[in-house]
C-alpha cells in the first residue's frame, strides 16, 4: 500500500538552496569572528588555566579519611562503604581497638582500610552512606601514578590527604 | 659531444626546479598545513580551539620532552602527523586483493600532483616561464587527468574485498563520474571567452581584460565584460560546485561518510596508505582551488603589480626588478589558492551532506542542464556584442 510523504512546498529560494547556503555561511563566519576576537569564552586551556580556586561546593573529587579534633580516627570499620561502593574499591580490615586505648569505648578500628583510585568512580556514594562521618570526598581530581601499585591508596595516605575536620557529630562521648 | 650539446641542458634544469619547487617546497608543505588549518578552523567555527599546543617531537629521539622553545601556537602538528603516519604499523588485511590493494593509494594521490604540473603559478622568473607544463591544451589535461583519480577509489573499495568500504566506493565512482560532466561543461565558456585551452594564455588574457569574475580588477570593463559577466557567474557557481563533488567534500561527503559508512573507500587502510588518500584528498583541493583561481579569478594578476618580465602595472612600480615581481605573482596566486581553500573548509563545516538520490538529481538533472544553456547563452552574447 503505497503511502505518501506529504511534504512542505518549497518556495522558490528554498528549491534553489543557494540562500540558504550563503546564510549558513554567515552564521559559521560570525562563530569564527567571535572566537578570534575573543568575545567567546567557553574554552579553559588546561594545564595553564585550572579552576581549582573556584570550584562548586558539591564537586566530588578524591575520597579521603578524616580524623577530628581529639586526635581519633573516625572510621569505626563498619564497611558500610565497602559494600555500597560500585565498583568495589575499597578493601577494609577491622580489628579491635585495645582495651588500655583512650577510645576503647568505640571497640572497633580499621586495621587495613585500601582505596583503588582506578576503580574509584568519584560517585560519593561512600560519604552519602558512612554513619559516623568518616569517608569524605575532597576537590582533588587529578590522581595519577606510573605504577598500579601507586594508585592503591592505604589507610596512612587516605589520612594524609584528608586532615583533621571539625564540627562532626561526637556519638562515643564518655560521658553519655 | 654533438649529442651532448643538443640535450637541453637548461631546460631540463629549470624544469626539475620547478617541478621540486613546486612538489616538495610549495604544495606537500601546503597539503599538511591545510589538514592543520582544517583542524584550526572548523574548531573555531565550532567554540572551540584546535590543537595549539604541540612541540617539536624530538621526544622520539630520546630528549625528555618535546621542544617548544617559545609557544608555536601548534604549527608543529603536521610534523607530528607525519611522524605517526611513518612509524604507524602497516596491516594489511588477509582477505583483501593484494595487487588493487596496493595500487589504489598511489592512484588517488598521483592524478592530483600530475595535474598542477599544467597550472601557471607566477607570470616569469629570470625568463623563464613559472608553469611546469606550459602545454596548449592545459585546461583538457587538467580534466582528464583529474578524471584518473576515480580508478583510486574504485580500487581502493573493490580490493577492500569488504561490505562499507565497497557501498563507499560505489557512491563515490558514480558521484565523481557524474560531476566530472558539468565540470567540463561549465568551463566552456571561459574557453570561448579567452578563445585558449591554454592555461597561460587564459591568465594572460585575464591580465589583459580584467579578472573574468571581477572585471573591474584589470582593465576598464566595457559593456561587453559587464554582460558576459552573468555566464561567469553561473559557470563559476556550476564549476565550484561540480569540484566540490570532484574532491568528494562535504556537502557531497557520502563517499567517506563518517557516520554511516565506517571511514568509507579508505576503512581498510592504515598508516602510509590511508595517509596517500588522506592527502590525496587535499591534494585535489588544492588543485582544484588552483584551477578556479586560473579560470575564474585571473591567476597571478593582480592589478597594479608588474608580470615577471617588468610588463604591465603601475609606471613608477618599474624602477623594483622584474624578478622580484616575479616572485610576488607567485606569492598573489598562493594567497588566492590559500582563499579558496579557506572557503572549502568553511563551506564543510557549514553545509549537511546530500543524500544520494539528490546527489545524482543534482549532477545529472540541474548542473548538466544549467551548464549546456549557459554555454549557448554565453555564445550568443559573444556572438552579438562583437
Amino acid at each position: 500500500m503505497a503511502y505518501v510523504v506529504p511534504r512542505p512546498n518549497l518556495t522558490w529560494k528554498e528549491k534553489i538552496y543557494l540562500p540558504s547556503i550563503v546564510a549558513g555561511l554567515f552564521i559559521t563566519i560570525k562563530h569564527l569572528k567571535q572566537m578570534l576576537s575573543g568575545q567567546t569564552k567557553v574554552v579553559m586551556q588546561y594545564p595553564e588555566e585550572k579552576w581549582d580556586s573556584h570550584m562548586p561546593d558539591h564537586y566530588r573529587g578524591a575520597p579521603t579519611l578524616v580524623k577530628d579534633e581529639h586526635g581519633r580516627e573516625r572510621c569505626v570499620a563498619c564497611q558500610l562503604c565497602e559494600f555500597i561502593c560500585p565498583p568495589r574499591a575499597i578493601t577494609i580490615k577491622p580489628e579491635e581497638i585495645p582495651a588500655e586505648s583512650k577510645f576503647a569505648k568505640v571497640e572497633k578500628r580499621p586495621k587495613e582500610f585500601e582505596i583503588d583510585m582506578i576503580r574509584c568512580i568519584y560517585c560519593g556514594l561512600c560519604e552519602e552512606v558512612c554513619p559516623e562521618q568518616a569517608i569524605f570526598l575532597r576537590k582533588d581530581y587529578a590522581i595519577t601514578g606510573t605504577t598500579r601499585a601507586e594508585m592503591k591508596h592505604d589507610k596512612a595516605k587516605l589520612y594524609e590527604l584528608g586532615g583533621v575536620m571539625d564540627g562532626l557529630v561526637n556519638k562515643w562521648n564518655p560521658k553519655k | 659531444m654533438d649529442f651532448i650539446s643538443s640535450i637541453p641542458w637548461e631546460l631540463i634544469a629549470w624544469s626539475l626546479a620547478k617541478t621540486i619547487f613546486l612538489i616538495f617546497i610549495v604544495v606537500l608543505p601546503m597539503v599538511s598545513y591545510t589538514v592543520y588549518a582544517e583542524r584550526r578552523v572548523s574548531a573555531l567555527i565550532q567554540d572551540r580551539l584546535g590543537p595549539n599546543r604541540t612541540g617539536m617531537p624530538i621526544s622520539l629521539l630520546g630528549a625528555k620532552k618535546d621542544w617548544q622553545p617559545f609557544s608555536l601556537g601548534g604549527l608543529g602538528q603536521p610534523i607530528a602527523d607525519a611522524v605517526k603516519f611513518l612509524l604507524k604499523e602497516d596491516f594489511v588485511p588477509a582477505h583483501v586483493n593484494t595487487i588493487y590493494f596496493w595500487m589504489a593509494p598511489c592512484l588517488a594521490m598521483m592524478p592530483a600532483l600530475i595535474t598542477l604540473a599544467a597550472i601557471p603559478f607566477g607570470s616569469e622568473f629570470f625568463g623563464n616561464k613559472m608553469v611546469v607544463a606550459d602545454i596548449n591544451v592545459g585546461l583538457l589535461f587538467m580534466f582528464a587527468i583529474s578524471s584518473i583519480g576515480v580508478f583510486g577509489i574504485v580500487l581502493a573499495g573493490w580490493s577492500s574485498n569488504s561490505k562499507y568500504p565497497f557501498l563507499g566506493s560505489i557512491r563515490s565512482t558514480s558521484q565523481m563520474i557524474s560531476y566530472e560532466l558539468s565540470m567540463g561543461l561549465s568551463a566552456v565558456p571561459v574557453l570561448l571567452i579567452c578563445g585558449s585551452t591554454s592555461l597561460g594564455h587564459i591568465v594572460d588574457y585575464q591580465g589583459q581584460h580584467g579578472w573574468l569574475l571581477a572585471p573591474f580588477m584589470g582593465a576598464m570593463p566595457g559593456a561587453r565584460e559587464i554582460l558576459l559577466w552573468i555566464p561567469v557567474l553561473i559557470a563559476f557557481i556550476t564549476f565550484s560546485i561540480s569540484m566540490f563533488a570532484e574532491t568528494n567534500r562535504l556537502p557531497f561527503d557520502l563517499p567517506e561518510s563518517e557516520q554511516e559508512l565506517v571511514a568509507g573507500y579508505h576503512t581498510e587502510y592504515s598508516s602510509m596508505k590511508f595517509a596517500l588518500f588522506f592527502l590525496g584528498e587535499y591534494t585535489a583541493m588544492i588543485a582544484g582551488s588552483a584551477l578556479v583561481v586560473v579560470l575564474f579569478f585571473g591567476g597571478w594578476h593582480l592589478p597594479g603589480v608588474p608580470d615577471g618580465a617588468g610588463h604591465g602595472g603601475l609606471a613608477f612600480l618599474h624602477i623594483i626588478p622584474a624578478w622580484i615581481w616575479g616572485l610576488v605573482n607567485i606569492g598573489v596566486f598562493l594567497a588566492k589558492v590559500v582563499v579558496l581553500l579557506f572557503i572549502f573548509i568553511w563551506v564543510r563545516w557549514t553545509l549537511p551532506r546530500f543524500r544520494y538520490d539528490q546527489l545524482m538529481k543534482l549532477g545529472w538533472l540541474y548542473l548538466f542542464e544549467i551548464a549546456l544553456v549557459n554555454i549557448f547563452l554565453t555564445a550568443g552574447i559573444l556572438a552579438f556584442t562583437k
